[in-house]
Order: structure tokens, then C-alpha cells, then sequence
């Protein structure tokens, strides 16, 4: 209920801000509609599936304009001596671990934006440049960003990076779910390229269900926890493994989204406006009242 | 007090030994600066994919913010709670509020990585963004106190405007544009220096509003749901110091004599101010039960213990002590305190208690950050000093007594 209030006064604040700013309404509407889509998308990661290959990092590169070299470099499994975070040139990597229950094949976890269900980038963002589509997918508009890198205070999966070596139009990159591919109806670059089938894409719902389904059926392969499913509030990619997450780098978070301290103190302080307007009604009256003493006090 | 004080211009040489000093630090500053928007961010500061943030923001902006709060604080308590005493304190804390907020408006500037985009804000709202409300505040209450300015500028230039050259011709028009603008001003002032007010209340308690977002990013010693409050309540004790610090410092700078009286009477609000305040950072302390964390011997434990013994208990006992207030070297000490415990408080929350995952190294500030922060203060100083010569800021006594100045501010 709450929530529902505070997105509709958000509606309204919106409404009245273009009207004073005179901004298109339907345009600020259309930005702040922030519902999730019973059928949004997903990714399923099964990091006991995956071998390594890095061909998803090679497609991901592709898809996004990246120099990519050519896809034999990516045999080389040097590059997994060290752990390795998305970067502005690879928004997706792949990172190596020890599998405990069997050396031999070991895990191989990819990382790159969560896709949050409710993801702190949109909430921080100062200009909304961050928003949820429908599709499920966490994308960003250059043409807004003033480059302040709040997003980047905010992300608790530490996902967007900058282009600090940039003094004009600087980027905030983080993989972006293939919003372009997806839209065409094709799959998210690394997927349709995973030899493997270690990553599934499909509706959030029903891939949860797979997973539920994995973990009853192979208990032995997995632990039973499917990363993602409630972290901060439910991510659009999830993974299984046969490890702790923690202990595959996966940052240890709550069920409660991540704006939602920050949201419920802001919109407290700003409730309606009506403790702003309290306090200067207020401070007014003290203005006055002591003013009005002030001035008999002079005539005496 | 048999004198009339009354805002003067101060007559003074600019440039002293230690003003050629600060002016060197100062083009160090720029001569960085500079580098920054010629190569990008990466060329200058040591900011990463990890620390996005450095002190350009935990410094330059949160304390800038902080340390400027002698201007409503002031404000509050000469024009709303109209204490006419405080009358001659208004004026400089008023001038280093208005350069305080634009010199944090600047390292806004400098900091983000597209500069030029710095207005979109005020197109482009995201009402959920507690940095939306910040930026909003700020740049609202800038303007209101470049109004809140005005009548000094109107009363130095009324019957005095002489352009030169060919703008000379112009002379009659300005006058007659600061004649209206005083008459206007004078009626409608109170609007803004109530307004300016509570902006600063919304924007200083936001500013802790902006790192919650961090969660767990945060070292769970600074981490809490009261951080605005915090942040509040420690804007409105470093206020009155900081008026305290400047009006010393500046009347030590021209020679003058201090203004103990006012400030030994206005020093009496800070200690129980900075009371309310430890009482709500140890509350808050004993509600999350944080103080585990003390018990540890890390830098977080370090850091916050020096922010709470030496910035708030040591001035807090100082600031209740009579024989401090009454002595210049008491008042400027503890005042320095304060501010110190100030300063630490907001470099803690933005740079110490932000410990993000997967970080190779900690993040600690490049030889150009450093200069462009010490470069900034030395700019102030140096446009502070220019601004108390040219302007009606400081008040002197004046013999003629019961001449009320004519363009004094007035709050209603």
C-alpha cells in the first residue's frame, strides 16, 4: 500500500514538475513507470555447466562495438590466475574456482550487471538516467548522464564503471541485457553463443522454476540456493553452484531492495512537501511573533 | 557597549606575506585543475571502478556544505529569532555561506565526469534520488543567498556607481536599478531568508541521506538509518563555531579588535547543541549496537573515536566551561574542535566508512586532488579577503554613534 502510494505521489510530483518545468508530462510518465513485468526476462547461470570457454566475453565485445580480437586468444586460461571485475571494455567476464567436490572440472562463474528488480542505479541516478524496462533489463541513457557516479556508490553488486581517462562524454558502461539484440527478438549475444548451454534466457518466472527443479533433481550437484532469486529484492540473473556464494565472490546481501531506506527517509522528509512547508510556516510565526515583541519591547 | 558597530569596508593592504603564500597555493590549485578538464578525471585523481568517489566530494562538497552552515544558522538566529545583538555577525557569515556554497558548486563541477551537463537536473528530476534533492537544495539556496547579498551590494554602490570609460554613460541607469532593487528587496527579504533556512535544514540532512544507498558498502559505525538526522544536527554545531573561527581569524588578519562580547554570548548556544548531537550519534551508537565494532583495533574504530572525543567531547566540555567562553585563545581552540570534529565526521562517512567489494587497494587522494582542495580553500580566503575590503561586511565601531546604517538587511 505504502508503495503504491509513494509511486503515485511520485506520479504527481512528476506531473507537477513538468508542468512548472514545462516538460511533456506523458514523457516524465512514461519515465517513472517503474512496474515490474509479471513477465520480465532472465538469465539462468549454471556455474557447474559452464567450461570456461570465454566465448560469451568474445560475443558480449561483438555485440557492443568492442575491439574483440579474434576468438582463439580467448583460449587462453591464463587470464583466470587472477580475478577479474567488469570493466569499460568487457561487460561481462569470467572468473575461476576451485570445484571441492571435483577438481576436475572446475567452476566458472561469469559475471556482469544483476539486472536488479529493484536496482539502486535507477533510485540514485540524479537525472533518471538508469531505468528498468520491461524486458527486465537495467539500461542507461548517455544522452542524460551528468557523469556523477552515484550509481556506482549505489550498485551493490559494484557493476558500472567509468571512463575516467575520457575528459569529454565519459561513459557509465555496464552490460545493458542486449536490450538492442533482444528488442529484434534475438538472444542476449552471450547466450546464443554459450556452446554449453551453461546460460538461459527466459521468462524470470519460469526460469526459477528450472532451477527449483535442477536442485531437487541433482542435490548432489548443487547446494540449495538459487543466487538472485531474493537478493535485494530479486535480480533478473541468477545463478546455481556447488559452493557457497560467498565463497565464489558473490557479495552477501539482504531480501530488502536496496533504494528502500533511502526512498522511504526521502520521501518522509518530503512527504506531500508538507514538512518543508511546516518548518517555514513555522519559522515565519517565530519571525513574527518575535518581531512583534521586539518592536514593544523598543517602545517602552 | 557604549559603540555603534556599523559594516565598513575594511581598509587594509591586499597582499601580505602570508595572502602571497596562500595565492601561490592557490595557482597550484588551478594549474591542477586545469589538467583535470584538459586529460579527464583518471589524469588527475586516484579515483577507480572501486572509489568512485573521493574527497573532491567527501570534502570539498559534504564539508563545504557543513562548514558553510554558519550562514542559516546566523540567519536564523538574528533575522527569525531577531537577537539584534548578533546583528554584526550576519554579514560575514552570510558572505562566507554565499563563496562556501559556490566554491562546493564548483567541485561539483570539477568532480562529475560530464560537466557540462551540470544543469540537467533541473530538467530532468528523479524524485527518489536523495543526490536530486541535494543538487536542487543547493543550487535554490545558492541563488537565495546571492538575494540575501544584494542589499550589501546595493548599499556599497548606491550614489557611488562610477564605471569607467564608456560604460560611464550607464552610470544613472545601474544606480537607479540598485535604488529599485533595494526598495524592493527590503520588503520582500523575509521570503528568502526564511526559505534559505529551510533549504539548508532539507539539503544538510539529505546530504547524509545520500551515502544509506551504500548499504553494506558502509562500515556499519556510520551506517544508519539516522544519518540525515546526524548530519542535521551536526551542520547545526559546527554553524556558530565556524562564525566564531572567521570572526577571530579576520579580525586577528586586519589588526582589528575581536568582537568577544557577541561571540562569548553566542558561544553559550554550541555546547548544548553539541550535546543533543552526541546524545543522538550515541544513542544511535547503542540502538545498532555498532560499538562492537570499538572494541576492534582498525581504522574505522580510530578514525570515530578521534571524531567523537577530540571533535565533539573534548569541545562540548569546553564550550560548557565560562572561563572558556570568556578567552579568545578558549573560544578560538574549541571552535577549531568543533570544526575539526566536523570535517573528520563527513571525510569518515564519504572516504573511510566506504569499503566496497573487490577492491585491490584502498583508495587514497592524488597529489592533485590534494592541490585542487587546498587550492579551492586558498581561493576562498583570497576572494573572502577581497570581498570584506570592497564590501560593507565587517562591522567597526563607528564614533557618531546612533547612526543607523540605512542599508543594513533586514529581515522583515
Amino acid at each position: 500500500m505504502g508503495e503504491l502510494n509513494r509511486r503515485n505521489f511520485l506520479k504527481t510530483l512528476g506531473v507537477v514538475g513538468a508542468t512548472v518545468s514545462g516538460i511533456p508530462a506523458k514523457k516524465l510518465l512514461a519515465q517513472s513507470k517503474s512496474e515490474l513485468f509479471e513477465d520480465r526476462m532472465g538469465v539462468l547461470v549454471d556455474t557447474t555447466v559452464c567450461i570456461g570457454c570465454r566465448r560469451c566475453e568474445w560475443a558480449c565485445k561483438t555485440a557492443h562495438d568492442i575491439p574483440a580480437g579474434d576468438l582463439e586468444s580467448y583460449d587462453d586460461e591464463s587470464v583466470f590466475e587472477k580475478m577479474r571485475r567488469p570493466a569499460n571494455e568487457s561487460y561481462t567476464v569470467v572468473n575461476r574456482y576451485e570445484n571441492l567436490s571435483n577438481p576436475k572440472s572446475p567452476l566458472n562463474v561469469k559475471v556482469q550487471c544483476m539486472h536488479c528488480d529493484h536496482p539502486a542505479c535507477v533510485s540514485a541516478c540524479i537525472v533518471g538516467a538508469f531505468s528498468k524496462k520491461e524486458s527486465g533489463a537495467v539500461v542507461w541513457d548517455g544522452s542524460m548522464c551528468i557523469g556523477c557516479r552515484y550509481c556506482m556508490v549505489a550498485c551493490p553488486f559494484q557493476v558500472p564503471t567509468f571512463e575516467y581517462e575520457k575528459a569529454i562524454q565519459p561513459n557509465i558502461n555496464k552490460c545493458d541485457f542486449c536490450i538492442e539484440r533482444t528488442k529484434g527478438g534475438l538472444l542476449p549475444a552471450c547466450v546464443e553463443i554459450c556452446p554449453v548451454e551453461a546460460i538461459t534466457y527466459g521468462k524470470r518466472r519460469n526460469l526459477i522454476e528450472t532451477a527449483e527443479k535442477r536442485i531437487e533433481l541433482y542435490p548432489d550437484r548443487y547446494i540449495n540456493k538459487i543466487y538472485g532469486f531474493t537478493e535485494v529484492g530479486g535480480t533478473s540473473w541468477m545463478y546455481l553452484a556447488n559452493r557457497e556464494f560467498n565463497e565464489l565472490d558473490f557479495p552477501k546481501l539482504g531480501d530488502k531492495p536496496a533504494p528502500g531506506v533511502s526512498e522511504s527517509i526521502q520521501h518522509g522528509i518530503f512527504a506531500y512537501f508538507v514538512p518543508p512547508i511546516a518548518l517555514y510556516a513555522l519559522l515565519g510565526g517565530i519571525m513574527w511573533v518575535s518581531k512583534n515583541k521586539d518592536s514593544k519591547e523598543e517602545g517602552k | 557597549m557604549e559603540h555603534e558597530f556599523q559594516p565598513t569596508p575594511i581598509k587594509h593592504k591586499y597582499f601580505t606575506p602570508s595572502v602571497i603564500f596562500i595565492s601561490v597555493i592557490a595557482l597550484i590549485g588551478l594549474v591542477f585543475l586545469a589538467l583535470r578538464f584538459i586529460f579527464g578525471l583518471g589524469f588527475v585523481t586516484n579515483l577507480n571502478q572501486y572509489f568512485p568517489w573521493g574527497i573532491w566530494i567527501g570534502l570539498d562538497v559534504a564539508t563545504g556544505v557543513a562548514l558553510a552552515a554558519g550562514g542559516f544558522t546566523t540567519a536564523a538566529l538574528g533575522h527569525i529569532w531577531h537577537r539584534d545583538k548578533y546583528e554584526v555577525l550576519i554579514r560575514p557569515a552570510l558572505l562566507t555561506a554565499m563563496l562556501g556554497y559556490t566554491f562546493v558548486a564548483l567541485s561539483v563541477v570539477t568532480d562529475i565526469g560530464r560537466w557540462y551537463y551540470v544543469w540537467h537536473p533541473l530538467v530532468m528530476w528523479n524524485g527518489n534520488s536523495a543526490l536530486f534533492e541535494v543538487g536542487i537544495c543547493v543550487m535554490v539556496y545558492l541563488s537565495v543567498l546571492y538575494i540575501e547579498f544584494l542589499p550589501i551590494v546595493t548599499e556599497r554602490f548606491i550614489g557611488r556607481v562610477n564605471l569607467p570609460g564608456i560604460l560611464s554613460g550607464l552610470n544613472k541607469i545601474v544606480d537607479s536599478i540598485l535604488r529599485f532593487l533595494d526598495r524592493t528587496l527590503n520588503k520582500f527579504m523575509f521570503v528568502f531568508i526564511i526559505a534559505g533556512v529551510v533549504l539548508s535544514c532539507l539539503h544538510q540532512s539529505s546530504l547524509g541521506t545520500l551515502m544509506i544507498i551504500a548499504g553494506e558498502k558502509m562500515h556499519p559505525l556510520w551506517q544508519t538509518p539516522v544519518l540525515p538526522l546526524l548530519f542535521l544536527l551536526s551542520a547545526f554545531s559546527v554553524g556558530f563555531p565556524m562564525v566564531i573561527m572567521e570572526s577571530l581569524t579576520s579580525s586577528k588578519s586586519f589588526g582589528l579588535k575581536p568582537e568577544k562580547d557577541v561571540l562569548t554570548s553566542l558561544s553559550r548556544f554550541v555546547g548544548p547543541i553539541l550535546g543533543i548531537y552526541l546524545a543522538a550519534k550515541i544513542g544511535d551508537m547503542f540502538i545498532r549496537e555498532s560499538f562492537v565494532y570499538l572494541t576492534e583495533l582498525t581504522l574505522p574504530s580510530i578514525m570515530f573515536t578521534i571524531e567523537i572525543v577530540l571533535g565533539v567531547i573534548i569541545p562540548l566540555r569546553m564550550f560548557l566551561s565560562a572561563s572558556v567562553r570568556q578567552s579568545t585563545t578558549g573560544l578560538y581552540i574549541a571552535s577549531m574542535l568543533v570544526i575539526f570534529g566536523v570535517v573528520f565526521n563527513r571525510f569518515n562517512n564519504y572516504i573511510i566508512a566506504y569499503n566496497p567489494p573487490y577492491t585491490e587497494t584502498s583508495y587514497f587522494p592524488s597529489i592533485g586532488e590534494i592541490s585542487v582542495t587546498i587550492g579551492f580553500v586558498a581561493l576562498e580566503i583570497l576572494v573572502y579577503r577581497a570581498f570584506v575590503m570592497i564590501f560593507p561586511i565587517i562591522s567597526l565601531p563607528v564614533k557618531s554613534a546612533l547612526r543607523k546604517t540605512k542599508y543594513a538587511i533586514k529581515g522583515a
